[in-house]
């Protein structure tokens, strides 16, 4: 563990993303103790620039603060980044598991499943999801889960593929280990570091899915986000870039820590740095 | 007489951290002209650190501190990139371990052969073809193999296709880093015979790095045995070999198992475990739905019959493919068999249903070839071994207690129980295997070349602890590996196996001594350093 830590801190731009998501975690849990109002609350006069007094990150179409906006806009992307990937990755280990360590017909059956998915065009989908459960947090993180599974399940697949024929693997078969013991506490730890990085990855990614879906007017209606302040704004994006360009850098750093840590954790765990 | 390399006083540090500070401390050696000179060692006593500072392809981890190697009079260490480039191939060439991983696997044989030539002389493509195909024709090889890609190569043809490589420039010396390790002991006899044929033509010197000193025997002129980076002891293959001084090397030749004095066979008894008929066919298709070179199907195993009882040990042998780990895998019912059956005291395995499988497979264990791969990464030793009885109920205290006393008997201690499987070596990993298996209280014990991954020291000490082992708990067991001296060493009775097939069966010391099958004998006289080292 010390010596996949310090293997994890050398690189300094994955210490820029754990610091830069650190400081994001703390703005979204911290949002209801700072700003007890609600984001919804109308401050002053819209379309006022930064910098206006009690206003440091301006005000939007409805004058409302950007700056709470922006804090509260942070809960519901890490909300839904985290837990939607952690239901796709709960989806795609189970099912890439089963599928590469029975292989033969359960693989190819759980494999052309898995292609369905992945044929169909993802955004579509999700939009058509989530218009049909009705725009919701639920709605959005199981319709992004839905749609990103596959990728875990590919990952988890190709790890099981080859450990199962390790000999650690044979002899605990041997040992009359049942299948899922074996599946779950023999195999999976082994080819959990991949799994790792895909996830962390899928957290950015899906927080970028969740702004496109509320800049659509798809995401929860009683929640501010990042993508529906930017949708909501976008009408005034030539007379007041902040309302626009400060939730899209807000996206932006989120997802470029979040990819930041990723490929820290690709190097730090990936195979070919084990030298 | 002037050497050709002369090495003075190398040392080459190892990166801090390590078990010790120099990969190779104080090393001197001279090679001399048309000389071929032997480093004997086992894993990690720097010998092929040594060749490759030869060859100035030393891992980046490591430097060279001091010391001079000198090719032809000139120091090579001071030397420019440059000239390192015009040495390699031309002065000195190499061949190495692994000849799939030294292969490009998109290139043609040809043109890997060609673009060596063309690299160093100005000609073109056709003549240093035609160069090559004199090369491969003198290897032994078909010349349509020019044509050919390495992954559709045995091992053997790909080592020779190395060796032709290395000498398409006619160097000087050609270092040779366990060419044959990873050889049938039959392809590794022609390969040895190719390298001293070559070396006799070109009046070249060759260095040959070797753990086995049954290959020294059949080839060095001159023997420098490495231990912990140093040389303990060198001189001429006679001297070392006849009289050896350092106590290190008498014990490195003490350690070759020897073909004779194998243990007699037991009286008959009603066997444990009747094997009849056994065979598997495996079903691969060549090339994109096995539409481009039609359904293949090779037989893995061809109708295989064995008997073998409670305290006695049968040597499975044979080469590679030779069917011998799908034998195991078909009785332990790893791998289903198509036909026959496996009497286990009455009941037949190969027939069973998973459930019944499950109470019976606990009787009958496996130790495992690879002692990195069998021992799961992330799991400490006491979880390891006591996993077996904890999936079939045992209690967590009773099966730690035993897992204690399971490891003394295997030779390792309670303070290991909380370690993990990476700070051991390949020895100590066997021995967690071995107690492993040994848990469930087993009837019959299936070794896979349980010793080939070892060094000799290491593989003399983990026989004699199976030998124990088998006698103290009267075990049966079944010993897969490819290397006769060591299925001599332990095994009361031998089966020798060629593509799916028993050849012939018999016991130890009779079988070894007059083979009565021509591939069995064939075999035996393959064995390296045969005539010097059994006398």
């Amino acid at each position: 563990m010390k010596e996949f830590l310090s293997r994890l801190l050398v690189r300094p731009q994955t210490l820029i993303g754990l610091a830069v998501f650190a400081a994001i975690v703390v703005v979204a849990l911290g949002a209801p103790l700072l700003f007890p109002k609600g984001p919804f609350t109308i401050v002053g006069m819209p379309l006022l620039a930064p910098g206006s007094p009690g206003l440091p990150a301006g005000s939007d179409v409805l004058g409302r603060s950007m700056l709470v906006g922006l804090a509260y806009g942070a809960r519901v992307s890490l909300l839904v980044g985290i837990s939607s990937t952690c239901c796709a990755v709960g989806i795609g280990v189970l099912l890439g598991a089963v599928a590469g360590y029975y292989g033969g017909v359960v693989d190819d059956l759980l494999m052309r499943f898995t292609e369905f998915f992945q044929i169909i065009p993802a955004f579509v989908l999700l939009m058509v999801l989530v218009a049909f459960l009705q725009p919701s947090l639920f709605s959005e993180v199981i319709g992004i889960a839905l749609i990103t599974w596959p990728q875990v399940a590919r990952v988890a697949r190709g790890e099981f593929l080859v450990l199962r024929s390790r000999e650690f693997v044979q002899a605990a078969q041997l040992l009359g280990e049942s299948d899922l013991r074996i599946i779950f506490r023999q195999i999976l730890p082994n080819a959990l570091p991949p799994i790792v990085v895909v996830g962390s990855m899928m957290v950015g990614s899906a927080i970028l899915t969740e702004s496109a879906l509320a800049f659509l007017g798809l995401g929860d209606p009683g929640l501010m986000s990042w993508g529906s302040m930017i949708g909501a704004s976008r009408s005034a994006m030539w007379v007041a870039w902040w309302t626009t360009v400060l939730p899209g850098l807000a996206i932006m750093v989120t997802v470029l820590a979040l990819n930041f840590i990723g490929d820290g954790l690709n190097e730090a765990l990936g195979p070919r740095r084990r030298q | 007489m002037s050497a050709l390399v002369r090495i003075e006083g190398l040392n080459v540090a190892l990166p801090p951290g390590g078990d010790r500070t120099l990969a190779v401390a104080d090393v001197n050696l001279d090679i001399g002209s048309s000389e071929i000179v032997c480093i004997v060692g086992e894993s990690g006593s720097g010998k092929s650190v040594t060749a490759h500072a030869v060859m100035g392809l030393l891992p980046r981890a490591l430097k060279t501190v001091s010391g001079r190697i000198l090719f032809e009079g000139r120091d090579m260490l001071t030397q420019s990139a440059e000239d390192w480039r015009r040495t390699r191939g031309a002065g000195i060439a190499m061949v190495f371990q692994d000849p799939m991983a030294a292969l490009n696997p998109v290139m043609a044989i040809g043109r890997q052969i060609t673009e060596q030539i063309r690299a160093h002389r100005a000609v073109g493509e056709a003549a240093a073809m035609r160069d090559a195909a004199v090369l491969v024709a003198r290897m032994g090889l078909e010349p349509g193999l020019l044509h050919a890609y390495p992954h559709q190569l045995s091992g053997g043809q790909r080592q020779r296709v190395m060796i032709a490589m290395a000498l398409s420039l006619s160097p000087r010396l050609l270092i040779a880093d366990e060419p044959t390790t990873a050889l049938d002991v039959t392809t590794q006899a022609q390969i040895l015979e190719l390298i001293r044929n070559a070396q006799r033509e070109r009046q070249m010197s060759v260095l040959f790095i070797t753990h086995d000193f049954g290959v020294v025997s059949d080839l060095a002129d001159r023997v420098a045995v490495m231990r912990e980076g140093r040389i303990v002891e060198s001189g001429t293959a006679r001297e070392v070999l006849d009289r050896p001084q350092a106590g290190y090397t008498r014990a490195l030749i003490a350690a070759v198992p020897r073909l004779s004095g194998s243990p007699a066979p037991l009286a008959r008894e009603k066997p444990l475990l009747e094997v009849a008929g056994l065979s598997k066919r495996y079903r691969g298709s060549g090339g994109f739905l096995g539409l481009w070179h039609g359904r293949r199907e090779h037989r893995a195993l061809d109708r295989v019959s064995l008997t073998l009882q409670r305290g006695e040990t049968l040597g499975v042998v044979g080469e590679s493919g030779s069917g011998k780990s799908t034998l195991a895998r078909c009785i332990i019912r790893l791998a289903d068999p198509d036909a026959g059956e496996v009497l286990f005291d009455g009941a037949d395995l190969a027939g069973m249903g998973r459930r019944e499988l499950r109470a019976q497979r606990r009787r009958i264990q496996m130790v495992f070839q690879d002692p990195f791969s069998s021992l799961n990464p992330r799991h400490t030793v006491g979880e390891i071994v006591t996993a077996g009885p904890r999936a079939h109920g045992e209690g967590a205290k009773i099966s730690l207690a035993r897992a204690v006393e399971m490891l003394k008997l295997v030779g390792l201690e309670e303070a290991v129980l909380s370690r993990y499987p990476h700070e051991f070596s390949g020895g100590q990993r066997q021995r967690i295997g071995l107690a492993r298996a040994l848990m469930l209280k087993p009837d019959v014990l299936i070794a896979d070349e349980p010793v080939s991954a070892l060094d000799v020291t290491v593989q003399a000490q983990v026989l004699d602890l199976l030998d124990k082992v088998r006698r103290q708990m009267n075990l049966a067991m079944l010993f897969i590996t490819h290397d006769m001296r060591v299925a001599a060493r332990i095994c009361h009775r031998v089966m020798v196996m060629r593509q799916g097939q028993v050849v012939e069966e018999g016991p130890t010391g009779a079988l070894f001594a007059a083979p009565r099958n021509e591939y069995t004998g064939r075999l035996l006289a393959a064995i390296p350093g045969r005539q010097r080292l059994e006398a």
